[in-house]
């Protein structure tokens, strides 16, 4: 079966292991994921934080797109995207003025009816009915899984129940054979879009999660966000000088767990472009 | 302002309370919504010229556990395009500042995000030249940054979308 799919910018650059493994995965499982045609970057932190109108125009000329590509559910695996496309469908939903006058700059309507998927909800839906059959190699390993802010928050608008305490990720990890850890810091903010403009900030907030991660046994932090990964595996010298210690505590994509559990290699996973090495043995 | 309830608000400190940056703010997200419930043009000033309203990473936790459930994100996004607007971003956010109009530029050049781009422009724009030198290569040989941006085809509907939006940062 064929759904949209919306990469968004990290997957085609600095976070391409996570559309490499989700592609892969989906591939075992029988799901081709087509790209919306001529999509264009979100307007991610920069544009919600200078420019009201970009950041809903930007993301609805997406979802116009992938109307007219006939698509009726958008899979998008990076939580900032998921979380400004899912915020514009929902505020051009409220406020029928704006969304007249960004259909009139797009020159398209939009009828705002496409469904949008985060990686979790897709997996819940597509993967983890099959994961019985395809599930080779259990990761029999104590795992964190760590959620971030743009997947559970605003819990009004992402319709997430529990927000402070989600459980989708740990009840996919369990069920690849690993044992998910219970710990504190599952929604913390990792520091997001400061990696390069308040390097330090990311060190502080991305240290706390990282330290408890490790420090309760876990053998790695599970992720489905490209920003929570660059900043807990890229931005690892800013946590250990944060921390004033070294932690080998690696990172993966949840996608990157599956493939490895699927029997994939750890290249078809993309694991070897990681920052921290990961040696989980499956 | 915006449709939000700030007028609700009853300083019960939540927000601050569960923010992961307060501790570095000059206004606490509390005291910004007390200041905002006066009205006074000088607390609004002192808002618009203050470093929390940049520190703020819109993580939503501050929304999602307001027993209120007053937007402050959305209050924040507000304030800063004000700040921005009438030129009183605060002196210790102009990195900020510099990185988000440095990632625009890309998008409203390219229609996606050129990483290489991005950083080139934020340098030349921040003065931060040496930053992150030693980052880049392992970029590089892990795959993650491409030398040319990925351009959408649509050029012409892209442009009418920043038209009139962005002005060029200051150099």
């Amino acid at each position: 079966m064929k759904l949209g799919f919306y990469p968004g910018c990290s997957l085609t650059g600095s976070s391409r292991e996570y559309n490499e493994s989700i592609l892969a995965i989906s591939k075992e499982a029988g799901i081709e994921l087509v790209e919306i045609t001529d999509w264009n970057c979100c307007g991610a932190t920069a544009a919600h934080n200078l420019n009201h109108e970009l950041s809903v125009s930007l993301p609805a000329r997406n979802l116009v797109l992938a109307e007219l590509d006939g698509m009726e559910e958008l899979v998008v695996p990076c939580a900032a995207c998921f979380n400004r496309l899912v915020m514009t469908q929902h505020e051009l939903s409220e406020n029928n003025i704006l969304k007249t006058e960004i259909e009139a700059k797009l020159g398209m309507s939009l009828k705002n009816d496409i469904k949008i998927l985060n990686v979790l909800q897709f997996l819940e839906k597509y993967i983890f009915p099959k994961l019985d059959e395809l599930i080779k190699k259990p990761l029999a390993h104590d795992v964190a899984c760590y959620y971030g802010c743009l997947l559970v928050r605003p819990n009004k608008v992402m319709k997430e129940e529990r927000f402070e305490d989600p459980m989708a990720m740990d009840v996919i990890m369990q069920k690849l054979g690993a044992n998910a850890i219970d710990w504190p810091f599952k929604t913390e903010c990792c520091g997001a879009g400061f990696s390069v403009s308040k390097t330090e900030i990311v060190g502080e907030l991305s240290g706390k999660i990282v330290r408890s991660a490790a420090d309760r046994g876990a053998k790695a932090i599970v992720v489905a966000c490209p920003m929570c990964h660059s900043n807990l595996d890229m931005r690892r010298p800013a946590i250990e000088s944060y921390l004033k210690r070294k932690v080998d505590i690696p990172v993966i994509y949840i996608t990157q767990a599956i493939a490895l559990a699927m029997g994939l290699t750890p290249r078809q996973a993309g694991i070897q472009r990681h920052f921290v090495p990961v040696n989980l043995t499956v | 302002m915006t449709d939000v309830n700030v007028i609700e608000c009853y300083q019960c400190g939540k927000c601050t309370a569960g923010c992961p940056v307060a501790d570095r703010m000059d206004l606490r997200p509390s005291v910004i919504m007390r200041m905002l419930q006066t009205g006074d043009a000088a607390a609004e000033d002192e808002i618009l010229r203050s470093l929390s309203i940049w520190l703020c990473l819109t993580c939503e936790t501050c929304y999602s556990r307001c027993p209120m459930e007053i937007d402050i994100p959305k209050v924040m996004d507000y304030l800063r395009q004000r700040s921005l607007a009438e030129g009183k971003v605060h002196s210790d956010a102009r990195d900020i500042v510099a990185f988000h109009k440095s990632f625009l530029n890309s998008i409203e050049s390219n229609g996606r995000l050129h990483e290489v781009g991005l950083v080139i422009d934020y340098k030349l724009h921040s003065g931060n030249l040496l930053q992150d030198m030693t980052t880049a290569p392992g970029m590089f040989s892990r795959g993650k940054l491409h030398i040319m941006p990925e351009r959408i085809k649509d050029r012409k509907g892209l442009s009418r979308l920043f038209k009139g939006q962005t002005k060029k940062p200051k150099s």
